[in-house]
């Protein structure tokens, strides 16, 4: 572990980017985008050095006031926080974009608030990913809950309600967390991630112990959405604006799924996990998330609400990789960290352009808009066909992997699910592009939306692309250094 | 024994076609010619470079470009070997023709969206091409699941709801078998610990029980069998007629259906090898599959009046002559196969391509209303002749060269039946394709509207190929050395020679 600053960075600078957006917003509305662009901008420089340091030299820890841990809070980055957090920095910076036409049309009226809220959200994530310690993400966890509700509630008529909902949820989902997190710290007297890891495998066997883990996986599962504890999210991120809903729906779950990676691989040892059922649990409640999620998709009439109900199934092969947990099903979940969350920011920026250039959004409305708004659907096929696995886009390879890891565990039912839940999957992307494509345009005086928001999607449009073919460079330098030895690939 | 070079040139075979889309798109339809260009120049490159690698390959030398990592241990890596040569040389000259052809079929025929028609057809080819030089299977995958994706804009080219529902049903077939064939690769790749093709195979009985390695063998089956035509997964393809003839002949003629046979092929003497086969049965059970279909494809081909649907089902049948001739898996019937694989290439595409010059021209799709053709269009009509003749397998034209491969290689494999079938299914052809020709040049019909010949774009591309269909039949080995190829690959793949 190698002292230094750049853990509490990212955070940092969203914290006064935050402070500093509501200053500057009070004197000037339109001070507020610049400002957050800025920031995020730093901010994704900051995570993406701190991912290249942590590859080079291995760990950085900081701790808070100097405290020494366990008693200290400790900032701990390794190669997975340190990922996930340039993820998190970079799909947001890339939304931000898009954001600066769209908050100004969709929520005049909330432009300092917004982006004010965005950077609360983001510090709070981060922090989540970056923190050592069980508690203290405990606080973070508040800290984008809170932010993402009143992201989520600014939307349109409805939001109000399902934010309210999404509020009622979510703090039932922390204070699950919350409860494992006293139960452990009863047990073992700490609180800092490390210290608890090398207590824990003396007290297998303990009930208490099992009581915690469950709480904490049911708390983090319901933060993440996967099913059955999903009731939630199509509300949520339906009636959310766009530009909330496209940097809610790719990384606020995906940051609730590496919290339990971390929980379940990096505090729990192998020994502890065999005495803890909780990974077929998740692997099969996950499994039949993907078909669940996948059917209500097919259900929808309305685009953004059948993307969101395509997250569930998304996020239940994140779901489906941790419970397997063998080394190749866990680069699945990780890889698919990053693609779902390129592919998902994507489609959501899609859909929030065309219902700003046409105030279009049921499914029967999109015909013919592939002739309208070209480069807009340019980037939606990209990222729909990786949603559906087609080689050989970033989508594709995750699956490769969960299938790959599947076979490994001998768990056929869940190859089977992951594999032929594509073409649920290809059955409501094909449905639509046969719509935008095969139909004669509308005639309708819309376009393809500003050259920033143009830029931010086909940027992602075509990050699914390069992120697919270049995934192995990932899998290799990023993701396999930064799972623990026992669940790397050998020979890697 | 056999030399691998490092080459860039399989590399640069597939993406030419792939670097030419952004142009095509730029020049749109605002610049119809120039975009044609880009086709033209292409399909020309491409066709250049596979065939600069042929003598190479013919002295047994073997081209290969290892690209990035895709996945542990598996790169994305191509190998221009004789059986991949066969296929490649196959799509890139018949590329080359068909762009001729298409810019005089879709001018003639007023074609809508003709950018993307263009640009859907060049991604096509690259990854044909990259079927064929594929050198391990998940390779081959990407390139298998590229072409479903990129024939799909095709097959939906007229936007009619008749063709919405063909490309629907193209979709439900292959990409269901794309997931068959995904599983059966990781299981693969589980049992022996590798993905690359291996002529005579990479698995052997102890990696997995009898039955596990069945149902293994079933999945691949399924997985590229689809493309292949076996029945009764065929039914997408004559519902894919609907598509622009182009389309259909180098599609569903040459590229695409091939592409499932090829893979056919990979699988029988590149994944399983003919030992395992021969242990495990399988080969006996898929020469019968392919044998019932190449049967009852010609008896459904009789009933159908539509000119493309006919041929759709008579592919079918051939499709399964190939098949039959990789699950028989003797150096005779893998000679005939793969002969076969290039030779029913040039004659049923001069088939689509007559079809489509009669529908520029009169706008007719029924064989009933052709009679009496032959007076008006006589170079289509004598093409065509020549292409039924050869399918039927009448010696002098190629049909027969490669029909005579697997009828020994049914011989040599001691399974008479599969003899009987083949000749049968030459009556049978000769039934369906006869009264067509029959009735265009014997039978008087002065209704038949005076409109004479298509375009010479259209003209001369099926006048080539049915040219070529002759010269092949009677010297197999003239310049490509498509025997010696076929030779070549079936002495590395059955260790025998003929």
């Amino acid at each position: 572990m190698i002292e230094s600053t750049l853990p509490i960075g990212v955070p940092l600078l969203l914290l006064g980017g935050a402070i500093v957006t509501v200053g500057a917003g009070l004197v000037r509305r339109s001070a507020a985008w610049p400002i957050t662009l800025v920031v995020l901008v730093l901010s994704a420089l900051v995570s993406v050095r701190q991912l290249l340091v942590v590859l080079a030299e291995g760990p950085l820890t900081h701790r808070l006031g100097g405290w020494p841990p366990p008693i200290g809070i400790e900032f701990a980055v390794d190669g997975l926080s340190a990922f996930v957090t340039s993820v998190v920095v970079v799909i947001a910076l890339l939304v931000l974009l898009y954001a600066r036409d769209a908050v100004r049309r969709e929520t005049p009226e909330e432009e300092v608030p917004f982006f004010a809220l965005l950077q609360v959200l983001l510090l709070g994530l981060t922090g989540m990913v970056l923190t050592g310690d069980l508690f203290n993400l405990y606080v973070f966890f508040e800290i984008s809950s809170l932010a993402g509700y009143a992201l989520v509630g600014l939307g349109s008529r409805e939001a109000p309600v399902s934010a309210f909902r999404y509020l009622l949820l979510g703090s039932l989902g922390a204070s699950f967390y919350l409860m494992g997190v006293g139960y452990l710290y009863v047990l073992t007297g700490s609180l800092n991630m490390a210290d608890v890891a090398s207590i824990l495998p003396g007290l297998i066997g303990n009930p208490t112990l099992t009581i915690a883990m469950t709480m904490m996986v049911a708390g983090l599962s319901l933060k993440m959405a996967l099913f059955p504890l999903h009731g939630w999210l199509p509300d949520a991120y339906t009636y959310a604006s766009s530009t909330a809903t496209a940097v809610i729906a790719p990384i606020m779950t995906k940051v609730s799924a590496y919290v339990l990676i971390r929980v379940l691989f990096f505090v729990c040892d192998p020994a502890l996990r065999a005495t803890i059922p909780v990974g077929s649990t998740v692997a099969w409640l996950a499994a039949t998330g993907i078909v669940v999620g996948s059917v209500m998709a097919i259900a929808q009439s309305d685009v953004k609400r059948m993307l969101a109900y395509s997250s569930v199934a998304q996020v239940a092969y994140i779901g489906v990789g941790i419970g397997l947990g063998t080394p190749f099903a866990l680069i699945g979940a990780t890889l698919h960290i990053l693609s779902h969350a390129t592919m998902k920011s994507c489609l959501f920026l899609v859909t929030g352009s065309v219902q700003l250039q046409t105030g279009r959004r049921s499914l029967h409305s999109y015909e013919g808009l592939g002739r309208v708004m070209p480069w807009t659907f340019a980037g939606f096929t990209l990222a729909a066909l990786a949603m559906i696995g087609i080689p050989p886009t970033a989508g594709f390879f995750s699956k490769w992997y969960l299938v790959l890891g599947g076979i490994n565990a001998g768990e056929w039912p869940i190859v089977l699910i992951v594999v032929a839940s594509s073409l649920l999957t290809a059955g409501y992307f094909f449905r639509l592009m046969e719509k935008i494509y095969a139909n004669p345009s509308p005639s309708l005086k819309a376009n393809d939306p500003g050259m920033l928001a143009r830029i931010s999607i086909m940027a992602l449009g075509a990050g699914v692309l390069v992120l697919g073919v270049a995934n192995f460079w990932f899998v290799g330098e990023v993701l396999q250094p930064a799972l623990p030895a026992t669940l790397r690939l050998t020979g890697m | 024994m056999e030399a691998a070079t490092e080459s860039i040139r399989p590399f640069l075979a597939i993406i030419v076609s792939m670097l030419a889309i952004p142009l095509i798109v730029a020049s749109g339809e605002k610049r119809p010619n120039l975009r044609e260009a880009w086709t033209l120049i292409a399909a020309t490159i491409k066709a250049g470079l596979v065939f600069s690698m042929l003598p190479a390959v013919l002295a047994g030398e073997t081209f290969t470009c290892r690209l990035l990592e895709i996945s542990p241990g598996v790169a994305l890596e191509l190998e221009a070997d004789p059986l991949g040569m066969i296929f490649a040389i196959v799509a890139s000259t018949l590329w080359l023709l068909t762009s001729f052809y298409s810019i005089g079929y879709v001018r003639g025929a007023g074609e809508h969206k003709q950018t993307r028609y263009f640009a859907s057809f060049a991604l096509c080819l690259s990854a044909t091409i990259g079927i064929s030089f594929a050198a391990n299977l998940l390779t081959f995958f990407v390139f298998f699941e590229t072409l479903t994706l990129a024939t799909y804009p095709l097959v939906l080219h007229k936007e009619t709801e008749e063709a919405k529902a063909g490309a629907r049903k193209y979709l439900c077939y292959t990409l269901p078998a794309g997931l068959a064939l995904l599983t059966a690769i990781a299981i693969t790749w589980g049992l022996a610990g590798t993905m690359d093709f291996r002529a005579g195979g990479i698995l052997n009985g102890s990696m997995a029980t009898t039955g596990q390695l069945r149902i293994l063998f079933v999945l691949f089956i399924l997985g590229v069998g689809v493309k292949a035509g076996l029945m009764p997964i065929h039914s997408w393809l004559p519902a894919a007629m609907v598509a622009p003839t182009p389309v259909s002949a180098l599609l569903h003629a040459v590229a695409v259906v091939k592409a499932g046979v090829f893979g056919v092929l990979r699988v029988t003497g590149f994944v399983f090898g003919p030992e395992l086969l021969g242990d495990l049965g399988t080969g006996t059970a898929l020469a019968w599959i392919a044998g019932i279909t190449l049967t009852m494809a010609s008896l459904l081909a009789m009933k159908q009046d539509n000119l493309k649907r006919r041929l759709a089902y008579s592919t079918v049948g051939h499709l399964s002559y190939i098949v039959l001739g990789a699950a028989l898996i003797n150096a005779w019937s893998w000679t005939g196969a793969t002969l076969h694989l290039m030779f029913h290439a040039t004659m049923k595409i001069t088939l689509f391509f007559c079809a489509g010059a009669i529908y520029v021209r009169t706008h007719k799709v029924n064989i009933s209303d052709m009679v009496g053709i032959g007076r008006q269009m006589p170079f289509t009509m004598t093409a065509f002749a020549i292409g039924s003749l050869g399918l039927a397998g009448i010696p002098g034209i190629n049909g027969f060269v490669s029909k005579w491969g697997l009828a020994s290689g049914a011989v040599a494999a001691e399974q008479p039946i599969f003899l009987g079938l083949l000749v049968l299914s030459g009556i049978l052809n000769a039934a369906y394709f006869f009264p067509i020709v029959h009735q265009a040049f014997f039978k008087q019909n002065d209704a038949f509207p005076r409109l004479g010949e298509a375009s010479p774009l259209m003209v001369a591309p099926l006048c080539v190929t049915a040219a070529l269909s002759l010269l092949l039949g009677v010297a197999p080995n003239i310049g490509i050395h498509a025997w010696e190829l076929a030779n070549l690959t079936a002495r590395a793949v059955t260790g025998g020679a003929i």
